[in-house]
């Protein structure tokens, strides 16, 4: 069995309808018509330790009322999920002790006090013995670079900051299992990967299980190496993101520099347009292969420079989303 | 155990970073502390009869209303808990491995302890030294002040459980106002904060008397200025300790069923 097994999850949020303008809502005032949004439908997959698994999908579609029931904090209508042989939302007090969450949206950290004081009260909270939370604090402190931002409230830190230490703060027990909901958001690139890199050596030198939801494919490529797609509700592609990368990047891109003219027409070649220096080409790899490209371009004209580009994953990402209707 | 006196203390340290807030607060209690006892001053003075206490008891009560209002009144609710429910900070709250009713009834102790204990100490302080009729008086007797003491605790206790029904009911209702609100200043009426329950009519003392509200604070103060014998006084604890313990109990009920109920608000 796995360390994580969920099967057949579903939640329905009963929502409140109400139309826009002053008569529509005098009318809910006094009769309010509700809609069921279905959140999660039958969401079932099971996770092994020490994996980082990248749960991805769009806006709405789900992610975060997963992290939710996967966390003990949202109680789902049916289904069943066991991790480490506890259900969740039924031993929850148990079952918090071994995970930590990060909401990249919320704080954790008392706004007006410096972050190590929220640390001391969650060393209270966890139960956790002094000499160990002093070694993993220390730990934390080193790693995430935070010796100079910790003794300072947490107003009067920047996003990039806070949010180091909100990691920190969900680490001081030493969880097994780790959530991270969007724990890159609005963060610059600096930050962003020492986030990453962070995660990385955690789950290599703990096997710390990690379950990440992020808009920046940036996050989930460096992190994961499968991902789950979740859209409207239903789990859609769950495997490995290589796997995925190849199904979608059959185009490339070629720029080139040079002064010659060129002349060029084969199926291959989706897209030639003219620059400043050169030209640049779209190229499908599927009928063209990038040594057929140069070899043709290279008997017709002199190349200065090249330069060869993949589809960015962020495009691989609306592909496949636009496939499957999301 | 430790947690929740951690609670305190963060929430002591955090009230400390206001201090204009603070010294604003003292102002303020003295400010009403002073128009109200003028106003009874002019009802005394203007010859009412049968008077359910002496000028000096009032003056006496009304001021350890103001020094201690932070402790015993409804309505400075933690804004805290409030802004948790709507914008979804519960969703870390619920990541705790603690018992959420007695994380939060720590929570709201601890907030009305700080911001008690910066008022209390100068109000006091400087309405001892105040001249007849403004002057702050000692206790009735030592058992009276005995009994203030157990009674303030429990009043405290009874209060607690009750402000943490507000943000339980949020939880499902989703906006604090409201009903809410009007239960609070019900409440703080009943409780004797705005008019001692003495100077109640009739009909209503005996209403309150069946309510938990007067057993806050109108109980401890009416011991340390010597209205209530030391025999009701002991009776009045116990009555304390009973609501006590029905509150707390339909508050884990209320908690339990709320949660199942619960939505994170904002995504």
């Amino acid at each position: 069995m796995s360390f994580i097994e969920v099967k057949q999850i579903s939640k329905t949020f009963r929502v409140a309808k109400k139309k826009s303008g002053l008569k529509e809502s005098i009318k809910s005032f006094f009769k309010r018509e509700f809609i069921d949004v279905k959140a999660v439908e039958d969401i079932s997959f099971s996770i092994d330790r020490g994996e980082i698994v990248g749960y991805i999908g769009p806006n709405g579609a789900g992610k975060s009322t997963t992290i939710k029931i996967l966390s003990g904090i949202l109680i789902p209508d049916s289904g069943e999920c066991k991790i480490d042989s506890m259900t969740p939302w039924k031993d929850r007090v148990k079952y918090v002790k071994k995970i930590g969450v990060v909401f990249g949206q919320r704080s954790q950290l008392w706004w007006d006090i410096p972050a190590e004081d929220t640390f001391d009260l969650l060393k209270d909270i966890y139960e956790i013995p002094e000499e160990e939370y002093q070694a993993t604090k220390e730990d934390l402190i080193r790693r995430l670079n935070l010796q100079d931002i910790i003794n300072i409230p947490v107003r009067q830190l920047s996003l990039g900051q806070r949010m180091r230490c909100e990691i920190a703060a969900s680490l001081l027990h030493n969880p097994e299992l780790l959530f991270l909901d969007e724990p890159t958001i609005g963060l610059d690139a600096v930050s962003k990967q020492v986030v990453r890199d962070f995660i990385k050596q955690l789950n290599r030198e703990k096997q710390t299980t990690v379950i990440l939801t992020s808009h920046d494919m940036n996050d989930i490529t460096s992190l994961a190496k499968r991902i789950i797609l979740i859209g409207k509700g239903h789990v859609l592609y769950d495997g490995s993101l290589k796997k995925l990368q190849n199904h979608y990047e059959t185009e490339k891109y070629v720029s080139i520099k040079t002064n010659d003219k060129l002349n060029i027409r084969n199926k291959g070649i989706l897209k030639k347009t003219k620059t400043k220096e050169g030209y640049d080409l779209t190229i499908d790899t599927r009928i063209l292969s990038i040594s057929q490209v140069l070899n043709i371009i290279s008997k017709k004209i002199h190349i200065e420079d090249i330069e060869i580009d993949h589809e960015s994953i962020d495009n691989i990402i609306v592909k496949l989303y636009e496939d499957y209707k999301i | 155990m430790k947690a929740y006196f951690t609670y305190f203390k963060l929430k002591f340290i955090s009230s400390l970073q206001y201090r204009t807030a603070a010294w604003a607060g003292i102002a303020t209690q003295f400010f009403f502390g002073f128009v109200y006892i003028m106003v009874y001053i002019a009802f005394y003075e203007s010859g009412g009869e049968n008077l359910p206490m002496s000028l000096s008891q009032v003056v006496t009560y009304l001021w350890l209303n103001q020094a201690l209002l932070a402790l015993v009144n409804q309505f400075s609710r933690d804004q805290e808990l409030f802004k948790l429910i709507r914008e979804g900070g519960i969703s870390y709250e619920l990541a705790r491995p603690k018992n959420l009713y007695f994380m939060w009834y720590f929570k709201v102790i601890g907030q009305r302890l700080a911001s008690v204990l910066l008022r209390f100490i100068p109000l006091v302080i400087v309405t001892s030294l105040l001249p007849y009729p403004f002057h702050f008086g000692g206790p009735a007797s030592f058992s009276h002040f005995v009994l203030f003491f157990v009674s303030l605790g429990f009043g405290t206790l009874l209060v607690t459980a009750l402000t943490v029904f507000y943000p339980i009911i949020t939880l499902v209702t989703m906006n604090e106002k409201g009903i809410v609100n009007l239960v609070m200043t019900l409440a703080d009426i009943l409780s004797g904060i705005v008019v001692p329950i003495p100077f109640f009519p009739k009909f209503l003392q005996v209403i309150s008397r069946v309510l938990p509200f007067q057993y806050i604070s109108d109980l401890p103060f009416r011991l340390y200025v010597g209205n209530i014998s030391v025999q009701d006084g002991v009776f009045g604890i116990c009555i304390q300790a009973i609501w006590i313990v029905i509150f707390i109990l339909l508050g884990n009920i209320l908690m339990k069923r709320s949660l199942k109920r619960v939505v994170v608000q904002g995504g």
